[in-house]
């Protein structure tokens, strides 16, 4: 566990330089420790794959203040750290076709293969609501499209490197487009307006 | 109840209210004013609450359909036509079929409108503030659209005094890192010793810099990793952004330096072509610099 504080406001707290199941382990353990005790002055934290970012109010607290804290509690790690999701999708992408030709699979075995991953919520970024999944099947694995599609519609299930991702919005993605669900990210409602928690299992049910 | 009908609006034109902080785990940035001072003096000068305007560089012009209602104009040295010609910095009652126009003056990029009264606006996760890429929370002011004034309310015009910490300023503090290690010992110079310029790409998710050619070392295999607002970002091509308020809240480009909270208000204002370095300064200067900026009479509501 490396601190490093930054501007006056906010530590980074590192775990590891590479993505791995263990750094995202600590990630999620020292995230779920603090916020059942958090430090005076805690403001929020945000879980990424290998490190956590704390933000904190300066007038009640200080980045050596937090690391004594951080240590005292002795977080373990956490592999999954929240609920399950069933999501039904429908496997009609406009990229099933061509993610099959590079896979060497059929459009059925892709989306069979897709709906066989064990996925986790690993960290939100990009926009509001998107949820970065990781545990996409290896024969799954391509790189992003040389450029970016315009007007990908919300709900689109879509994937590139190890991830899978559904949009929440319409949005440019270089990703490659499998399928789409109507389950919202988003939820609209007040109460739990975000579906996913950071550490939370997901399936994709056909 | 009044009714504003948005004569014209340029882009980036946004209702903001304080903004929407604590949901960056769920990919939601605070978003809120670029010019967080100048919303407080604007809404303070009248005692407006919820949202304002806030005017980009693309400027605003409206037209009161209904009941007089006042409004306050602070942010940036932008021309107001009102009667004539004057200034943002004043207090100014909008008459039954008067309009008000607004573009920019000789410096700043961003203006707020308050108005005594409450803009009818949407709400996302209890806010007004508009994230602009999405459009959720209060949002974008379209040509056409009219505006609602709840209770609107008429109080007498003035000037509205510009603090000095209200303008712009060129030199911004900042920590280095936290990703400083992909950086070559050149870069690492070149970002607290050269000078950049602001480039035409500024928005309200960050301000794109033309300056030293900074490349990243080995990169492109960053895992994403958290952002802030004032992050500078440093991208595969070596050209460095410091993020806004619509920033996104991870993402895998490294982060040379990361210019303080208290300096962010004053990089707002910069327009493109203005020239601005970064002063390099340790964390805890940095802690010092913000205790003393929340100590210090706040203007304004808060």
């Amino acid at each position: 566990m490396i601190l490093r504080p930054i501007a006056g406001h906010a530590v980074l707290v590192a775990f590891a330089d590479t993505i791995s199941e263990a750094a995202h382990a600590e990630v999620l353990g020292l995230d779920a420790a603090l916020q059942a005790r958090p430090f005076e002055g805690l403001v929020e934290t945000v879980p990424a794959f290998v490190n956590l970012l704390i933000t904190f109010d300066p007038m009640r607290t200080d980045p050596a203040a937090i690391e004594t804290h951080l240590r005292a509690l002795r977080a373990p790690p956490l592999t999954r750290t929240g609920q399950s999701h069933d999501i039904q999708v429908t496997y009609d992408g406009p990229d099933l076709a061509e993610v099959a030709r590079q896979t060497g699979l059929t459009p059925a075995e892709v989306a069979r293969t897709h709906a066989s991953g064990d996925y986790k919520v690993c960290l939100y970024g990009f926009a509001p609501g998107y949820a970065y999944l990781g545990g996409l099947p290896a024969a799954l694995r391509l790189d992003r499209k040389p450029a970016p599609v315009r007007d990908v519609p919300a709900g689109s299930v879509i994937i590139a490197g190890g991830q899978c991702l559904i949009t929440t919005l319409t949005m440019p993605t270089g990703w490659w487009i499998i399928g789409h669900t109507e389950t919202k990210v988003l939820t609209d409602d007040p109460a739990r307006p975000f579906r996913f928690a950071v550490g939370d299992a997901i399936r994709f049910v056909p | 109840m009044t009714r504003l009908k948005v004569l014209f609006a340029g882009p980036h034109v946004t209702l903001q209210d304080q903004g929407r902080p604590g949901h960056l785990r769920f990919g939601v940035p605070a978003s809120g004013p670029m010019d967080r001072l100048a919303f407080r003096l604007a809404q303070g000068a009248i005692g407006a609450e919820g949202a304002a305007i806030e005017v980009s560089l693309g400027g605003l012009a409206l037209q009161n359909l209904d009941e007089d209602v006042t409004l306050a104009i602070a942010g940036g040295g932008f021309i107001a036509e009102h009667r004539g010609k004057g200034t943002s910095w004043q207090v100014l009652t909008l008459r039954r079929g008067e309009t008000l126009r607004l573009r920019p003056g000789f410096w700043g990029a961003w203006t707020y409108v308050a108005v005594a009264g409450r803009i009818q606006a949407s709400t996302w996760l209890g806010a007004q503030a508009t994230h602009g890429p999405s459009g959720l929370g209060g949002g974008r002011l379209t040509t056409g659209q009219i505006l609602t004034i709840e209770t609107p309310r008429t109080l007498p015009e003035t000037a509205i005094p510009c603090p000095v910490t209200a303008r712009p300023r060129s030199i911004l503090r900042a920590t280095p890192g936290p990703q400083d290690r992909f950086f070559s010992r050149t870069s690492l110079t070149a970002i607290f010793s050269e000078s950049f310029t602001l480039s035409p790409a500024i928005d309200r998710m960050g301000l794109r810099l033309t300056g030293p050619h900074l490349p990243p070392e080995g990169a492109l295999s960053i895992p994403s990793e958290p952002l802030l607002r004032g992050s500078v970002q440093v991208n595969g091509a070596g050209v460095a952004s410091i993020l806004m308020a619509d920033h996104q809240t991870t993402g895998g480009y490294p982060k040379i330096a990361t210019v303080i909270d208290a300096d962010l208000d004053a990089a707002a204002r910069l327009r493109p072509g203005d020239r601005l370095r970064f002063a390099p300064v340790t964390p805890e200067q940095a802690l010092g610099i913000e205790r003393l900026q929340r100590i210090l009479p706040k203007t304004g509501r808060d």
